[in-house]
């Protein structure tokens, strides 16, 4: 009996010693990052799909300037920078021994060709249209780089922040797709296709080192096969994790921390502003009104995600919330219809993109307007191929649903022509004047102005601000909460066990 | 010499007149399918201008016929072209993926005759006896039951309960045998069950007809063992139903494999041709699909062959 004790507590000793040692060994320094989709090559100024910057954006490629966690810009690879009076001329001054990481130096010439490059004749940049209120740029010095613009551009800093403007390197640029070359603190180290792109640590960085050596992105499509990735540890962390329905079991575990924060993607259900009835304004005011949006949140995620009144995330700075304008209230909806000569209602087709959270909602919205005498026909149209085709192209729809992703995007409802079809003077001076702005303050004053116009004349159904439900391993730090750029900035991880 | 190399030059000619006429039709159905991929590439902020400035870089802006007959020459000549998307040759893409696909599906093919050859046979030796409604059960419930489904359940019940094997992922054969075996253990499972239902109910039936034929009759009135019967008369007689079956499934063991690859996340042939079809990456499409007509087409010519082997009748029509 005493032998059987005996030999029990050794191993139990043993068992003691090896989970100590456990303990006091060093933090590790890798780790494996879960994605749901598959970037399409790695070079962020050629292709638009935000993978590309989920993998390499701050990680691997820098800009100018950058955007922290709160959506501010904050110096780069510029260290600083002065605005003339009239909002014509930027110069940025700006870091030395700056190198990429193929040992080539980045200097005032090498900003000059990445941003001649975007407004170039045959540019394939996918946001070209953002950069160009640039008139010329100059490199009078290897530290100085000079913007000079045509009109104001008061986001022009902003998005040169974007992962659409990073600083590229003219002898490697050829292949950033495939085995990409910036001046990041991680440099590319292999993608297996299908599969995973690894990163690793760049030892001559400028800036302070990272404290991971070792990053690898895998991805994995489906939902289910994330939350299994997840508890069998096959990755470490889940940013963006894409079922909202499994996510408490994992809030429930305490191996695991939960962050739910927002993304700067606004689900609308975007109108043909051109088609009768809704070239009517009370139309559209009636069918907000007819729409819980609480109902399609609970529906869709699980109740995560933010209720949204006008074209803005609440991530972004100048957020105001407008839902007070058009609250929930079927009544006052049949009476305002009532009032725009449709008092038993109408029949009209939402064209649904295949996607969960779209498909999920419109079944949702079918019910609502349905107590108020209006009739939605739904009719799937598969994304991106076709849907971009038909709605966005075409314009051939009446309603849609559709997340947008930009940060910042506001402006597109004064773009002509626009998948809306959606005419307002007051609207296109508001943006005009915003854009003029010189100091912050009245550029988030202008943008304020703006969300209130597009509250009142519902150009599109303001639903949510879609929720960044980001679950990873306890121990793991320095992840980031809201997302006002679509990225995975794991420069700042560590892990302290 | 002669009288072989003439039928092989004959069916020669024919795959290459199948495999035109299979070219010809995806390209035409790539070509009517909506979706242009430089606005999927350069997303829904682009000007004109850039996305003419892509469609150029890509070729997409050269006629019909142009563009077909230049995948036609780049194939005989053995360049794929390159992938829109990921910016790599079509042919090393292919390469890579089949690194996972091939092992998978001969792992599948390996574990349906493995589990229905022994249960199809054992469940004719007596009707309605309990190996014979065990069989019939499984041969039911595995014919209903979608790959993909059995997967998750597999996910679910055995992977996340047991840590036998992943849920999920590809650690890549360069990373060890056994973890990449183990993660193609479940997946091949999953595609094997289906394949398993349908040859057990084939195989049970094609030995029954057999068992009833005279010829075993005669060979059991020559005083032969119930063992030797089944050996030399019944089975070599019965696989021939068995072996065609199995030929005719490899289309739908391709189609499963798309699914399943889905399911447990490994990069193979399948989710390449879903990934290519939702990013319509034309260029991808066509040539896997053109690479599984070719293997659908192959596998045909070798249950020919089989028959030749199995079927001595054939040898000597010939």
């Amino acid at each position: 009996m005493i032998h059987v004790n005996r030999s029990i507590l050794s191993a139990l000793a043993i068992i003691g010693l090896v989970t100590t040692s456990g303990v006091n060994a060093q933090p590790r320094t890798d780790l494996i990052l879960g994605m749901s989709v598959e970037p399409s090559g790695l070079d962020p100024t050629a292709a638009a799909p935000v993978a590309i910057a989920q993998v390499v954006w701050q990680n691997l490629f820098e800009g100018l300037v950058t955007i922290n966690k709160e959506g501010e810009v904050e110096p780069s690879l510029a260290e600083s920078w002065s605005i003339s009076e009239d909002g014509l001329t930027y110069t940025f001054d700006l870091r030395d021994n700056v190198t990429f990481q193929n040992n080539k130096a980045f200097t005032a010439d090498t900003a000059k060709y990445t941003l001649d490059k975007i407004l170039k004749s045959d540019s394939i940049n996918p946001q070209k249209a953002l950069y160009t209120p640039i008139k010329s740029i100059s490199a009078p010095d290897p530290d100085t780089l000079v913007i000079t613009l045509s009109s104001p551009s008061a986001d022009l800093l902003y998005w040169l922040g974007f992962p659409a403007a990073v600083m590229i390197e003219p002898s490697s640029e050829q292949n950033n797709a495939t085995h990409p070359i910036g001046t990041g603190p991680f440099l590319f180290s292999n993608w297996k296709k299908g599969n995973q792109v690894t990163l690793s640590k760049y030892d001559n960085y400028w800036g302070e080192k990272p404290k991971l050596d070792k990053v690898t992105f895998r991805f994995i499509s489906d939902p289910q096969a994330q939350a299994a990735a997840l508890s069998s540890g096959g990755v470490d962390a889940i940013p963006q994790f894409q079922a909202p329905e499994l996510t408490s079991q994992f809030q429930s575990d305490n191996k695991f921390e939960t962050v739910i924060g927002t993304t700067s993607m606004e689900v609308i259900a975007g109108i043909n502003n051109n088609r009768k009835p809704f070239n009517d304004p009370r139309v559209r005011q009636a069918l907000m009104m007819a729409t819980d949006r609480q109902a399609i949140i609970d529906a869709t995620n699980e109740g995560f995600g933010t209720p949204i009144g006008s074209h803005f995330s609440p991530s972004d700075a100048g957020y105001e919330d407008l839902t007070n304008v058009w609250p929930y209230d079927p009544v006052k909806a049949k009476a305002l219809l009532a009032e725009a000569g449709y008092p038993n209602g109408f029949t009209f087709t939402m064209k649904m993109p295949t996607l969960a959270y779209a498909e999920r909602a419109a079944e949702i919205m079918q019910a609502y307007y349905a107590m108020i005498g209006v009739t939605m026909k739904l009719e799937s149209s598969e994304f991106p191929a076709k849907w971009v085709q038909d709605v966005f192209k075409d314009t051939n729809y009446d309603m849609s649903i559709v997340g947008h992703a930009e940060p910042m995007d506001i402006s597109i409802y004064a773009r002509h022509p626009y998948y809306f079809n959606y005419q307002s003077t007051d609207f296109d001076a508001s943006i005009a004047a915003t854009a003029n702005t010189t100091n912050e303050a009245d550029r988030l004053l202008g943008y304020k102005k703006s969300q209130a116009i597009l509250a009142q004349d519902v150009p599109a159904l303001f639903l949510y601000a879609y929720p960044k439900i980001g679950i990873w391993k306890k121990g793991l730090h320095g992840m980031w909460e809201n997302l006002p750029v679509p990225s995975n900035d794991i420069t700042d991880a560590f892990w302290s066990e | 010499m002669h009288c072989i190399a003439k039928p092989i030059a004959k069916s020669l000619s024919g795959l290459i007149i199948t495999l035109l006429f299979v070219s010809f039709i995806i390209f035409l159905v790539m070509e009517a399918v909506p979706g242009d991929p430089a606005e999927i590439i350069l997303g829904m902020s682009a000007q004109p201008d850039t996305l003419a400035a892509l469609r150029s870089q890509l070729g997409l802006d050269r006629p019909f016929i142009e563009r077909y007959l230049h995948w036609l020459t780049g194939l005989l000549s053995g360049d794929l072209g390159n992938s829109y998307t990921y910016s790599t040759s079509v042919a090393q893409l292919i390469v890579e993926r089949l690194h996972v696909t091939l092992p998978l599906t001969g792992l599948a093919v390996m574990l349906s005759v493995l589990i229905s050859l022994p249960l199809g046979v054992t469940a004719s030796a007596k009707p309605n006896g309990i190996v014979d409604s065990f069989a019939s059960a499984f041969s039911q419930i595995g014919i209903a039951l979608p790959n993909f489904w059995i997967g998750l359940l597999l996910i679910i019940g055995i992977a996340l309960t047991t840590g036998w094997f992943p849920a999920g992922g590809f650690p890549g054969w360069d990373n060890g045998f056994w973890p990449s075996l183990k993660a193609l253990m479940l997946p091949s499972i999953a595609l094997a069950i289906p394949q398993a239902a349908v040859l057990t109910r084939v195989t049970r039936a094609a030995v029954i007809e057999i068992t009833n034929e005279d010829f075993v009759r005669t060979a059991r009135a020559k005083g032969a063992t119930p063992n030797y019967v089944l050996w030399h008369h019944v089975l070599p007689n019965a696989l021939i139903p068995v072996v065609t079956m199995l030929g005719m499934q490899i289309s739908v063991l391709i189609a499963g494999a798309i699914l399943v690859e889905n399911v447990f996340n490994l990069p193979g042939m399948g989710t390449l041709a879903y990934q290519a079809l939702a990013q319509r990456d034309f260029i991808v499409i066509q040539n896997v699909v053109l690479f599984f007509a070719v293997v659908v087409i192959f596998i045909n010519f070798l249950v020919d062959a089989l028959y030749n082997i199995l079927d001595p009748r054939l040898r000597i029509r010939r």
